[in-house]
């Protein structure tokens, strides 16, 4: 095992995890200021790159693509607050379970019935196809790497946002007492549409972003959101620091848990079951670092509260 | 749960009621992400269905939603409520072995159109289960068989970690013979490859084989593409049907592939299938269509000489295989899967639609490894 396939394969673990945070930060962004758990937010990241693609599809731009998921996980994202969730927000979680899993159908059925059955095509840029050669003499995909500079600034403008700004201070606020913050004259409605809206972009963006690269089919975005779920527990539930650190935390274990612990069996087992066995483990590698940290601390990473 | 009951090519003028209606129960999957199989399936079969032109047999189609529960109750439901005489439809290994065992112990007749386990295939074979598509095995053997004769001694090896992807691997060494540059099992419903393609790269490896039916494939292909690694890939034509080739494009041009169908087969009855079928539907058919297609006419080349009630007279009708193939040559084993050619594809581009090209013989009159071990 040379020091070049470790160094490709975090980098493949950081690009992995900073697509995690996009799906991660709106997550946890929703569930910390509104108390709401939001299964439909996999449907989103579908929408989004749903958009993407039949955009590219017909403009031939990439980034007109883009700027399509994000319009369209945004619109989808604040009608759904406008239309179904402000109806649940003081409704026991496991009604806003069953409400939101309903969305899960209900987009994946529309998604369907709009564009069909089979996986739509959505390429990457011609700009950024191919391999770069990075110091060393890794050879490491640019589409890749132009990923993780994206998520890296979106972490970045989203710490900002939270903490540099007005809108910021309200969403903190209102994480901490949304009747107090109402008391003080904030339009506490606007501003959970504004949130949710804006959770909905950031998974919409995600979904186009890795949907270049991957298959953009209807059932896309349950997988993800259950490692984001990992991932805000993880971190904490409401906080977006924490949703970083846990996002590369998960994207890392789960790459370098699936390279390393076959080649870790294979020093005492032969090949193919060193193999069975290693992958086995490493597919529940982020549930164990999960119950570790939950032992360590109870409320993950950043939780605040006790 | 929806219901659709087809009473195949109604005619207003037809006084009579035939005498014995036929009742065939098709379970498929047509929502989620695996719906574009079943999808296929149902039109090639309905298709087959409809050119027959009988008004005698009725389809109920239900989807399974491809989960193993589901797929258990409706057909206890088909079986017990709707008393259908055959039933057909199922896409996915998994929820076979949930079905067929308990379909074929209680009497009814199971022609299955795709999923094709070892265990049914084996020690679990029962005289009523027919499968008109393959054993899963084969088409891994076809590869396996074509990275031998194209010289390939030092392949990376890659599938899912369930009991299809194991055997998909089995199957490819069992042909192949030559060394391992690795063998990797991926998660099932992974869909980054980005830690398995640095793998291959640091490898040394000669070709890849991969089975990754669906989404998995898709996304393999494109990030391989983007990789720049340059080595010949083979892999069972799962990850290149009609269906998920264009969501594919252009990175999986060149790729060889194994089918034991393609749109240029020459004979007669598949020019027809494919264009009676691009012409109903609007797209060009899939080998998942072509089995449908091929279940359809074995049950109506089998209700021609006998009827489902006299259960013995149907199975030796069934067994006889006495229909015009999309294949061609059509003809069971003993263990009541098919003994056929397994083609070597490539995949190309016409227009502006990516299809497959048959480029020769894989496996030639190929029957599956388990037969021996089947008792009936």
């Amino acid at each position: 095992m040379s020091t070049i396939l470790v160094i490709e394969q975090i980098l493949n673990g950081l690009q992995f995890g900073v697509m995690l945070f996009l799906m991660a930060a709106g997550l946890t962004l929703i569930f910390g200021v509104m108390g709401l758990i939001n299964l439909a937010h996999g449907s989103l990241y579908m929408v989004g790159a749903f958009a993407a693609a039949a955009v590219a599809g017909a403009t031939g731009s990439f980034l007109l693509g883009l700027i399509a998921a994000l319009a369209a996980a945004a619109l989808a994202g604040a009608l759904v607050e406008l239309v179904v969730i402000r109806r649940i927000y003081n409704a026991p979680h496991l009604d806003q379970v069953l409400a939101t899993f309903a969305l899960i159908l209900i987009f994946s059925e529309g998604t369907r019935w709009i564009f069909g059955s089979f996986p739509l095509f959505l390429d990457i840029p011609k700009a950024l196809s191919g391999p770069v050669t990075l110091p060393g003499g890794i050879q490491y995909p640019l589409y890749r790497l132009t990923l993780i500079g994206i998520g890296l600034l979106i972490a970045i403008g989203l710490w900002a946002l939270i903490e540099r700004t007005r809108l910021g201070i309200q969403i903190r606020a209102g994480e901490n007492d949304r009747e107090m913050i109402a008391a003080l004259g904030v339009d506490i409605s606007k501003l959970y549409t504004f949130v949710f809206a804006l959770g909905a972009a950031l998974a919409g963006l995600a979904g186009a972003l890795v949907g270049a690269i991957q298959s953009v089919q209807v059932g896309m975005g349950e997988p993800v959101l259950i490692l984001a779920f990992v991932v805000i527990v993880i971190g904490g539930i409401g906080s977006i620091r924490g949703a970083f650190i846990g996002a590369l935390l998960v994207g890392l274990t789960d790459t370098l848990g699936g390279v390393f612990l076959p080649e870790f069996f294979k020093l005492f087992m032969e090949t193919g079951a060193a193999q069975k066995t290693g992958s086995a483990l490493a597919s529940m590698g982020i549930y164990v670092l999960m119950g570790l940290v939950l032992i360590w601390r109870p409320t993950g990473l950043f939780g605040a509260r006790a | 749960m929806r219901t659709f009951l087809m009473a195949v090519a109604t005619s207003a003028l037809c006084a009579t009621a035939a005498a014995a209606e036929v009742k065939i129960g098709m379970i498929t999957t047509l929502s989620g992400g695996g719906a574009g199989l079943g999808i296929d399936v149902r039109d090639g079969f309905m298709l087959a269905m409809e050119q027959s032109g009988r008004d005698d047999i009725t389809v109920v189609i239900e989807d399974d939603q491809r989960k193993p529960d589901i797929a258990v109750q409706l057909s206890d439901k088909m079986i017990q409520s709707e008393r259908v005489d055959i039933m057909t439809g199922i896409i996915w290994s998994n929820l076979a072995m949930a079905v067929v065992p308990a379909a074929t112990a209680q009497g009814v007749f199971y022609l299955s159109p795709n999923a094709g386990p070892s265990a049914l295939a084996g020690k679990g074979c029962h005289p009523n289960y027919f499968n008109v598509a393959w054993q899963n095995d084969n088409l891994h053997e076809a590869a396996g068989s074509y990275a031998k004769g194209a010289g390939y001694t030092n392949s990376f090896i890659l599938a899912p970690n369930y009991p299809a992807g194991v055997d998909a691997l089995t199957g490819y060494k069992r042909f192949y013979g030559g060394d391992l540059a690795g063998e990797v099992f991926t998660k099932l419903g992974q869909t980054d490859y980005a830690a398995e393609i640095a793998q291959i790269r640091a490898s040394g490896a000669d070709s890849v084989f991969f089975f990754l039916p669906g989404g998995m494939g898709i996304s393999f292909l494109k990030q391989y593409a983007d990789s720049g690694i340059d080595l010949p890939v083979v892999g069972p034509a799962f990850s290149f049907d009609q269906g998920i080739l264009q969501a594919v494009g252009g990175a999986a041009l060149g790729v060889v592939n194994t089918s034991q169908w393609n749109k240029d087969i020459d004979n007669p009855t598949n020019a027809a299938f494919v264009e009676t079928f691009e012409a109903k539907y609007g797209r060009l058919p899939s080998l998942y269509a072509s089995q449908g297609f091929d279940t359809a006419n074995l049950i109506l080349s089998a209700l021609e000489t006998a009827d489902p009630s006299d259960a013995d007279a149907f199975r030796d009708a069934l067994r006889a295989a006495n229909f015009d193939s999309t294949r061609g040559d059509f003809a069971f084993g003993p263990n009541h899967h098919p003994i056929q050619t397994i083609y070597a594809r490539e995949v190309i581009q016409e227009g502006d639609i990516f299809t497959n090209k048959i480029i020769g013989t894989a496996l030639e009159n190929h029957a599956d490894a388990y037969a021996a071990e089947c008792k009936m």
